[in-house]
């Protein structure tokens, strides 16, 4: 397996009382494998994803194990963490209008991964930014290169992300409820690059949605979850079709918020 | 960059209105010079003469018309008390304060920005407390105790200052060197400030989403500081050191005086004793030109560092 997590917990030690956001997650992924993680608003998804990365803020506890490729992420030293992020794992956060540097141009912004990791000079870094941003989408890449975050749309600024992360080709993209932010037809559009893209470079993808129809649209497996644990994965068919939780049911018929969840479970 | 050029119109609008204050103020001052120049026993005739010869007896308008064309060119009148060109007898003055202001200015920047940094990549550390309790005290001290102290501590207690004032033509080092003490009376509550506008802009960009991308690309909490953070965290430090110019030269006029460096203050102050209007009237216009000029460029550097502004 490419990548294990084991029992994985994050606990905020700066909240009285101290707040469980994961709690013993465990799953697996192959190379080149479409993982959807759904949950509900707050079930602890992006702090999964953060935790893997080495991401979250200090005061955030990390349990559990991170293997990847054989190396367990969680307990070596900064400076090998750092050699994988950017690298072999990547991220495309929530948030497209607030995740790029406001005073930094796009094209810097794709580079950046290539600036930290490799020795290339620049004219070299700027062919492979560019393929990257037409790997990810993005229509005149040479334009989008030299403008700043605030002159493209969100869409735009999303695939620019993409393309930051995709810039040196990574064994494992984690992508963020990249389309939440956005609308439904960009939505579509970007599905259908992150599905290119695992079939052109077969990079493994871990897509966390609150949607379900997001995962079933690109995902062969999904895991479930709600308040920091996984309810329920299997195949996304299987999940859709016989759901064997009531909450998952719920995920599957709403496009859920947390209040409809709370007062028609069964549980919780 | 239209935005840009109303700017600059702003400011000349606002020279030329300064102008017409400082010169409609000092000729609506019931004091003649005349008396000052000629004595108490001067004939009729006498006076009427100076009064001709200085322009004063030409229309108001007339008489500022032709002082502000004077004045742009560089003639900036003559001195009722020295009998001479005011921008002669200026120059060497204006170049002291402009030495003493740029020293400071230079020693606020050079001592600031790395203890900004520094004490918001380790917030909380040693060095960030020693900063804020430091910045706290030099903030809260005026310019004029904190040269006194200068004074006590390196002239009397270590003896590495000796206060007379060494002129340019003495050599440049020593210039440099003896307005050093005065610059740290000048600059150390303004660094301060700085010190402390740069940490908390740190701390605050440390908080945006955009430094988790960059740790996400692998890169190191220095590499973060410098070359995401750093652009974003200066646009308001950048704007304020533009802003706070002025506020340096006041200061410097201040501290002049306790250190006896023959500078803008000196003269001002003894111009204004002896109703030498063409010299007082020239300072005035000179500080009104430093504050508007200064905030025309932070202004612009504001524009130039965001992205998200400049360029309209
Ligand atoms: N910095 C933080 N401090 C305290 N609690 C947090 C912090 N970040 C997230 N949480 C809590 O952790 C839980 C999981 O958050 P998150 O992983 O962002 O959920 P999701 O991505 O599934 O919406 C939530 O209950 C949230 O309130
Ligand atoms: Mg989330």
């Amino acid at each position: 397996m490419m990548l294990e997590v084991e029992n994985l917990s994050v606990v905020f030690r700066d909240r009285r009382p101290p707040l469980t956001a994961v709690d013993g997650v465990s799953f697996q992924m192959g190379e080149g494998e479409l993982l959807g993680l759904a949950g509900e608003s707050g079930s602890g998804k992006s702090r999964t994803a953060h935790a893997i990365l080495g991401l979250l803020p200090a005061a955030a506890e990390v349990s559990g194990g991170v293997r990847f490729q054989g190396r367990d992420l969680l307990t070596m030293s900064s400076v090998e963490r750092r050699q994988v992020q950017g690298k072999d794992i990547s991220i495309v956060f929530q948030e497209p209008m607030t995740s790029l540097n406001p005073t930094m141009r796009v094209g810097r912004q794709v580079e950046d991964a290539l600036r930290v990791h490799t020795k290339m000079a620049a004219p070299e870094r700027k062919t492979r930014a560019l393929e990257a941003m037409e790997l990810a989408g993005l229509p005149d890449p040479e334009r989008v290169y030299r403008a700043w975050p605030h002159e493209l749309s969100g869409g735009m600024r999303q695939r620019a992300m993409i393309a930051s992360a995709l810039v040196l080709r990574p064994r494992l993209l984690i992508a963020d409820e990249p389309t939440t932010a956005l609308d439904v037809t960009v939505q579509a559009k970007i599905l259908d690059t992150l599905r290119e893209i695992n079939r052109k470079e077969g990079t493994a993808i871990l897509l966390i949605s609150h949607d379900l129809l997001v995962i079933r649209n690109l995902c062969t497996r999904v895991a479930v979850m709600k308040d920091g644990r996984i309810v329920e994965s299997g195949p996304v068919d299987q999940v859709f079709q016989s759901p064997r939780e009531d909450y998952t049911k719920l995920l599957i018929a709403s496009r859920p918020t947390r209040k409809k969840l709370q007062g028609g479970g069964s549980h919780g | 960059m239209t935005a840009f050029f109303k700017r600059l119109a702003l400011l000349l609008v606002t020279m030329l209105l300064v102008t017409a204050l400082a010169f409609a103020a000092f000729t609506v001052i019931p004091a003649d010079p005349t008396a000052s120049i000629l004595g108490m026993n001067a004939t009729e005739e006498q006076i009427a003469a100076l009064r001709a010869k200085l322009g004063l007896d030409l229309p108001l308008w007339q008489r500022y018309t032709t002082w502000l064309t004077d004045f742009v060119r560089g003639n900036f009148g003559t001195s009722y008390r020295f009998s001479m060109p005011v921008e002669d007898l200026l120059r060497p003055r204006v170049e002291a304060t402009l030495a003493l202001t740029g020293l400071s200015f230079l020693l606020i920047v050079a001592v600031s920005l790395p203890l900004g940094l520094l004490a918001a990549h380790k917030e909380d550390g040693l060095l960030d407390r020693l900063v804020t309790v430091c910045g706290q005290v030099t903030m809260s001290i005026p310019n004029f105790i904190l040269g006194i102290g200068v004074i006590w501590l390196f002239a009397l207690i270590l003896g590495v200052f000796q206060q007379k004032y060494v002129p340019p033509e003495d050599g440049l080092w020593a210039h440099i060197r003896y307005l050093l003490f005065p610059a740290l009376a000048v600059a150390l509550p303004k660094t301060a400030m700085t010190v402390r506008l740069l940490r908390g802009s740190v701390l605050g960009e440390l908080r945006q989403d955009y430094v988790r991308t960059a740790y996400s690309k692998g890169n190191a909490p220095r590499a973060v500081l410098v070359f995401h953070v750093l652009r974003n965290a200066m646009i308001p430090v950048v704007t304020f050191l533009a802003m706070t110019i002025p506020d340096i030269m006041a200061a410097s006029i201040v501290i002049e005086q306790l250190f006896g460096i023959p500078g803008l203050g000196q003269m001002l102050i003894s111009s204004i004793g002896n109703r030498d209007y063409p010299v007082v009237q020239a300072i005035v216009v000179i500080a009104a030109f430093v504050v508007v000029a200064c905030s025309f460029l932070a202004d612009l550097l504001y524009r130039l560092m965001d992205p998200r502004i400049g360029g309209r």
